[in-house]
């Protein structure tokens, strides 16, 4: 709950400008961006997603260190991962 | 310096371990707590205690949400979900968390609908698609995850769910910060800020410890390498006779933190007057439960709700552990009668608590280290 993930803005939902689609780990998910400041962020950019809504945006290079960091521990991040994965918010 | 192998940058780590070590006066024991449950997983995963000279201490703080809820909270969740038209949701982490009657797990097998939930906004889903039940989310955690509770309920409003309420546990960590500070128990030199909290409230909040306690805290990031350098800049303070608030980990944490996450807050979440943490007893203003606004979606209103205290059991001594004043393996029943599948306290059940931390990482080694000092 507390691990924050890093993912890759896909795209912004037109329709919805509150929510982005993101690319974690190769997979794709829907999370809030609305806690960030509107036109802040756009495709391509990076976020730290925390329990499903984008908190912080970060720099790739940050994201590749988050994201070796989470793989390194473990069930935890597995876990995490997971029930990303089963996540379908709108 | 044994056992320094695994993590990448382990040439940085030993030049940055040199400058703490010469940053050290002679005799002097330096005790700085690393406030976040993340910090203390780094710390045991990548044995960074080894990289530190002895007269460095870190000490694990009450920085994990699921270790600091009461027992008494989650038999209160519990009674919630027992009713026939309750769906209770709730994050992983809590599911095993014991309660003075069982966790949510052994709710579940007896037959309360519990379901595991990622983000606040899966369990809205959840009422959305079953309109005939109450469905109720089991909020936990320090800022980090309030405002995601909050702008769900915000959500929950504009749609008007009537059937979707929060059990509010939010927590706040400046208080707790200060209860450790005016603990007698605890002598500490300075801080490791919690990294993901600070994104939310910054580093303002926590400029009273420096000015007011005079002590220093250095915001700090996850990776093995922050967390030394983290050190190493507390240490520079100390040695430069400064008290102040640094953020190591501005490539992610904005001074003023996330505004729009505080204005959300603000408009959903109020303080309460007290709180209990386990360990910690009861802190004035140290949690969060739903502004009068918002009052419709606040599961504490909605549901009768015991609201009993439960001491922890004799045997546990999670609150030595949360406050700093035990390491892990100094709890009488560490690794024995409490491990991560029998957990007997939280500290034990969260990745993030410090017992479970040691428990996968660090006790091995220790066993190592104790083994080598014994030839």
């Amino acid at each position: 709950m507390c691990l924050g993930i890093p993912g890759e803005v896909v795209e912004i939902m037109t329709d919805r400008p509150d929510l982005a689609q993101v690319d974690v780990s190769g997979v794709r998910r829907a999370i809030n961006i609305g806690l960030l400041e509107p036109g802040e962020i756009g495709v391509g950019d990076w976020v730290l997603i925390h329990v499903g809504f984008a908190l912080s945006k970060i720099d790739e290079a940050e994201a590749r260190a988050a994201m070796d960091f989470l793989k390194s521990i473990g069930d935890a991040y597995t876990d995490e991962l997971a029930a990303l994965q089963n996540s379908k918010i709108d | 310096m044994r056992f320094v192998d695994e993590f990448r940058d382990a040439e940085q780590a030993r030049a940055l371990a040199a400058r703490i070590a010469a940053r050290c006066e002679p005799g002097r024991v330096y005790k700085f707590m690393e406030v976040c449950g993340g910090h203390t997983h780094t710390i045991y995963q990548h044995g960074l205690e080894d990289y530190l000279p002895e007269q460095v201490q870190l000490v694990h703080g009450p920085g994990c949400p699921v270790c600091v809820i009461p027992m008494g909270r989650v038999d209160d969740a519990i009674a919630i979900a027992r009713r026939p038209e309750v769906i209770l949701t709730s994050f992983g982490d809590m599911m095993r968390v014991p309660g003075g009657d069982g966790s949510f797990l052994d709710a579940k097998a007896a037959g309360a609908d519990i379901r595991m939930v990622y983000s606040p906004l899966d369990a809205l889903k959840i009422a959305r698609q079953n309109p005939g039940r109450q469905v109720v989310f089991m909020a936990i955690g320090f800022e980090t995850t309030a405002p995601s509770t909050a702008v769900t309920v915000q959500r929950a409003k504009a749609e008007g769910l009537a059937n979707f309420s929060v059990f509010c546990n939010h927590v706040t960590i400046i208080p707790a910060i200060k209860a450790i500070l005016d603990s007698p128990d605890q002598r500490l030199d300075g801080f490791l800020g919690p990294g993901h909290v600070s994104t939310v409230i910054g580093c303002e909040p926590y400029r009273f410890i420096a000015e007011h306690y005079r002590k220093p805290l250095v915001v700090a990031g996850f990776e093995p390498l922050d967390i030394l350098h983290s050190i190493d800049m507390l240490l520079a303070q100390l040695g430069d006779g400064r008290c102040e608030v640094e953020n190591q980990y501005s490539r992610v944490v904005p001074w003023d933190g996330n505004v729009t996450a505080l204005k959300v807050l603000a408009d959903v979440l109020e303080l309460r007057p007290f709180f209990e943490w386990r360990g910690l007893g009861f802190i004035s203003h140290s949690a969060l439960k739903l502004t009068e606004a918002y009052a419709d979606f606040d599961a504490e209103r909605r549901f009768d709700v015991p609201g009993v205290r439960v001491a922890d059991p004799q045997s546990c001594q999670c609150g030595e552990v949360l406050k700093g004043v035990l390491k892990p393996w100094e709890c009488k029943v560490f690794g024995t009668a409490c491990t991560p599948e029998t957990p007997i306290g939280t500290c034990m059940v969260s990745p993030e608590g410090a017992c479970a931390a040691y428990y996968n990482f660090g006790r091995f080694r220790r066993q190592r280290l104790l083994q080598v000092s014994a030839r």
